[in-house]
Order: C-alpha cells, then sequence, then structure tokens
C-alpha cells in the first residue's frame, strides 16, 4: 500500500506529444514544492516526461506515479484512453487532463473517467502550478486519512483480539474444571472439591470485573457517559472506598491508613468517577500488596490541583515494568504476579478518568518495597473534549 | 485414592504449565487414574525435578508467555532421558492457526512424541498418553 510514496517527494508524470509544451511544464514545475500544513511535509516534485498515451500507460505500468497530467489530445491513445486504462485499475494517484479544446463535454467524460482536475490550454506556468498544488495537496489528505484509518483498525483489532485472548481464558479454566467435576470419580476428597468450585468463582468474578471494566471504559471513550458534576468532599470519597476495600484488605491482613487534611477537599467533581478512580488505585493497592502490608490513601489539597496519592508496601516494579505499564491489557506478569487477578484495563480508565479533570496519573515504583499511584485532578474542572 | 480396578500403577507423570488452574486439572484427573502426580509451573521447577526424578511421561506447556521454554524443557528432557514419551501441549494453534502437524519425531527441531493443541479435554491427552505407551515408550 502506497509503497511508491517516496518521503517527501511525489512523482509527476507529464504525457504531451509537443515538446514545448512538455518543456515548459518540467520548467514550471522544476523546484516546485508543495507544503502540506497538517504534517509540516514540504514535498518536492520528480517530473517524469514522455510523448504518448502508449509511454504514458508503459511507464505507470513500471513505476506508479502520484500526479499524471495528460494531454487531451494526442495521436494513438488519447488522454481519455489512458483515463480509461487507468479507471481499470485502482491506482493510488491523481489525473490532471490537459487539452487546447476545453470544451465542457470534454471536461464531463474526463471528470467522469476520474479525472481529478482540469486544466485548459494555454495555461501560465502559476496556473498550472495551482493545479498541481491542489492535486498534491488533496492526494496526501487522502493518503493521510487513509493511513489513520487504517491505523485505527489495527488498533480496534488488536484490542479485540487481547480482549477475546482475556475472555478465553477464565472461560476455559472454569471448563476445564467442570469436566473434571462431571468425572464423578476423579474428585472424591471434598477439600479437592472445595478448590475447584472456589476457583471457579474466582475466575468468574474475574471475568465479569473484566467486562464491567470494558464497559466503563466503552463509556468513557465514547463519551456516552453522563457526568453529574458537584461539589464534593474527595474525603468523602475515600471513606467510601476504603469502607469498599475493607473486606479484601483484611483478608490479607493489609492495613488501610489515610492522611488528609482536617477540613473538606473540595473539587467540582462527579461522584461516581472519584469512586472508580478511588476504587482502581485502592484495590491495586491491596492486590499487589503484601500479606500484613499497609496501603495509605493521602489527599492534598492544592490552589489548583488536588493530589491522591495511594501507596502500598507490595511488591513493586521494576523500571522496565514500569515502561509497559500504561498499555491497554498490559498486566505485569511474573512470579509474584500470577496468581493476582486483573482485567488489565484499571490504569486505561483511570488516565481517561484523570484526563476528565486536566489531570495525570503518575506511578513511583520499587521492587519488593512497593508502589506509590498519585493522580492530580485539576480544579476547576476542565470538560472533556 | 480411587480404586480403577487391577492394573498396575501406571507410574509417575509430571505436568508443566504456567497457569494454576490447568495444572490442578490435570492433577487430579491423573491421580484419580493412578499415577503419581508432580507439577511444576516452569522450566526453572521442572528441571529441578528432572534432575531428581526420573517421570514415565511428561506433559509440557508451550508456556508461550515466556519465548520457547516449552520447546527447550522438552529438548533437555529428551537429552536426559530419550525414553520417556513426551507430549506437549500448545495454544499457539488455536490462536495463532499454526500448526505443528508433521514436525515431531526423531528427526524434528521438536522433542516432543505427540503435539496437542488447547483447548484439549483430559481423554485426549489420555488417549494420547495411552497411544505412546502401547508403542513401547
Amino acid at each position: 500500500m502506497a509503497a511508491e510514496v517516496q518521503a517527501g517527494r511525489y512523482r509527476v508524470l507529464v504525457a504531451d506529444d509537443e515538446e514545448g509544451m512538455r518543456l515548459a511544464v518540467e520548467r514550471a514545475l522544476r523546484g516546485f514544492t508543495v507544503s502540506i500544513p497538517e504534517t509540516g511535509e514540504e514535498l518536492g516534485l520528480d517530473v517524469v516526461l514522455v510523448d504518448s498515451g502508449e509511454a504514458a500507460v508503459e511507464e505507470i505500468g513500471r513505476r506508479t506515479p502520484d500526479i499524471v497530467l495528460l494531454d487531451h489530445k494526442m495521436g494513438g491513445m488519447s488522454g481519455l484512453d489512458v483515463l480509461s486504462w487507468l479507471e481499470e485499475r485502482d491506482l493510488d494517484l491523481l489525473a490532471v487532463m490537459i487539452t487546447a479544446y476545453a470544451s465542457i463535454e470534454t471536461a464531463i467524460s474526463a471528470t467522469r473517467k476520474g479525472a481529478y482536475d482540469f486544466l485548459p490550454k494555454p495555461f501560465t506556468p502559476g496556473e498550472l502550478r495551482v493545479s498541481v498544488r491542489q492535486a498534491v495537496t488533496h492526494l496526501a489528505a487522502v493518503r493521510r486519512s487513509r493511513e489513520l484509518e487504517e491505523e485505527k483498525r489495527r488498533v480496534r483489532f488488536q484490542f479485540i483480539s487481547v480482549l477475546a485472548h482475556e475472555l478465553k481464558a477464565p472461560l476455559g479454566a472454569i471448563e476445564g474444571y467442570l469436566y473434571v467435576l462431571q468425572d464423578r470419580n476423579a474428585v472424591s476428597d471434598p477439600a479437592v472439591y472445595d478448590r475447584i468450585v472456589d476457583r471457579c468463582l474466582v475466575r468468574l468474578v474475574g471475568m465479569r470485573k473484566l467486562i464491567y471494566d470494558l464497559l466503563d471504559l466503552t463509556r468513557l471513550e465514547s463519551g456516552s457517559r453522563r457526568r453529574e458534576l458537584s461539589d464534593c468532599d474527595v474525603r468523602e470519597a475515600v471513606t467510601a472506598s476504603l469502607e469498599t476495600m475493607g473486606p479484601d484488605a483484611a483478608s490479607r491482613n493489609v492495613t488501610l491508613l489515610r492522611e488528609e487534611p482536617g477540613e473538606p477537599v473540595r473539587l467540582q467533581a462527579d461522584p461516581s468517577e472519584l469512586g472508580i478512580i478511588l476504587n482502581n488505585l485502592v484495590s491495586n493497592a491491596v492486590k499487589y500488596n503484601r500479606e500484613g502490608g499497609r496501603v495509605t490513601v493521602r489527599l492534598e489539597d492544592r490552589p489548583d490541583q488536588v493530589v491522591i496519592a495511594v501507596s502500598d508496601t507490595g511488591i513493586g516494579m521494576t523500571p522496565e515494568e514500569l515502561g509497559r505499564l500504561f498499555h491497554e491489557f498490559t498486566r505485569i506478569r511474573n512470579s509474584k504476579t500470577k496468581d493476582i487477578l486483573g482485567s488489565g484495563l484499571g490504569l486505561t480508565i483511570l488516565q481517561k478518568l484523570a484526563s476528565l479533570y486536566g489531570g495525570k496519573v503518575g506511578v513511583e515504583s520499587v521492587p519488593d518495597e512497593g508502589t506509590t499511584f498519585t493522580v492530580t485532578l485539576m480544579k476547576p474542572p476542565v470538560d472533556a473534549p | 485414592m480411587t480404586d480403577h480396578g487391577t492394573k498396575t500403577a501406571p507410574g509417575t507423570v509430571l505436568i508443566v504449565d504456567d497457569d494454576s488452574d490447568y495444572l490442578a486439572q490435570m492433577e487430579v484427573q491423573f491421580a484419580a487414574r493412578g499415577y503419581r502426580v508432580l507439577t511444576a509451573d516452569g522450566r526453572a521447577a521442572a528441571e529441578e525435578i528432572l534432575a531428581a526424578t526420573r517421570p514415565d511421561l511428561a506433559i509440557l506447556d508451550l508456556m508461550m508467555d515466556n519465548a520457547d521454554d516449552g520447546f527447550m524443557l522438552s529438548w533437555s528432557l529428551k537429552k536426559r532421558y530419550p525414553d520417556v514419551p513426551v507430549v506437549l501441549v500448545t495454544a499457539v494453534t488455536s490462536e495463532t492457526g499454526y500448526t505443528f502437524e508433521g514436525r515431531t519425531g526423531a528427526s524434528s527441531w521438536i522433542r516432543a512424541d505427540r503435539i496437542l493443541s488447547k483447548p484439549v479435554r483430559f481423554e485426549q491427552i489420555l488417549a494420547a498418553v495411552e497411544g505412546l505407551a502401547g508403542h513401547g515408550g
């Protein structure tokens, strides 16, 4: 696809049976460049001259140019014939018709056959450049939007592949356990039976969490999530989150601590968004902690922003792991995390939410000592684009 | 232990997989059929077991999360114990469409007697294992 696009240069093929005209075109385009503001590119032109329709077709077959300037009236294959030939091929180029017999009929039939523009003879060098500039700019825009479209498709495909994999894994595990239970001879020990049922439930809960996270993320990305901003005290959101995460923390003997100002920490915010942010942070800090560890939620009220910092005393991450952390579905997989379940979408959601407040998510970590996630939320809130 | 008739004990099976659920399932099912089961969650743990014990059979996952650990493990296992049947199980085929058909055997760089594609039922593994044992192992 578009392999013929050379960095910074467009190839212009000129087909005209009058030598004087070919040389005039070449002279007019020599050293001429077209600037593309969107990409900051300055496109130079390489001009190739041929003296007939047949030669044009041969040259195009050899190497697809970007722009073709076609004389309408040539002996043998005419400009329109070349257009017809091009029409049958889906080539990534633009054709401009040049003709002395500027009639509306020729213009219409040329346009029907896919000519991008029509340049009546005689023309000044300036008129030629205007026409070529338009064609180059248009082609560059078409190619750019096609590239963006392809990139979007690729990212989407990758997201769905990984998502499918993440959904398949718990299903496979649960299915496997069910087959074990189906084999009535396999499990005679009640402890084994209990362990199997527990694992099935754990994998189910994990899968449901993934689906909920996915819905949260989809709503955030599509902007369809209705935000209800009100004057919040962020300390209340911390209280709610610590209550929610209390049982999980207790089951791992993790102590939940808070450090915050004595007076309300005010922010124009959507309480449910604050809830998702804090639950994400605290739940990660509990999950990736060690047995008997600590989680500290620290609130800071600055003139222009509220800072939420959640620290754990857990397994931490290496600089290399930190580098990969914020990619979708990147769950740091190592021997320390292999039994920890997560959707891999939590941090992506966190970032999206922080950006709704013009804020960001930061992280610092020391392996085997712990990690601190810091979310800054700007006040007054900046609306989503 | 469940009584599975009068057959002699089928021996020791080594199962290696980085998926702890899969490992647990295999363990329960092989144990129910009278096998002595050794499990490892990765190549390092498996090598440790192999240094001390010669299993009668090995079921290895390719563990593609860790590059080529499964291949390396089957290679070193076959080097140490050429007669121990090795069954490789992998999700590679179902996830990528890449097939290992015809790539096993003595002349192949893959040192496994059978390659099974995940998802795989325990019965399929058992059938493969019994087939290998039937051919003299």
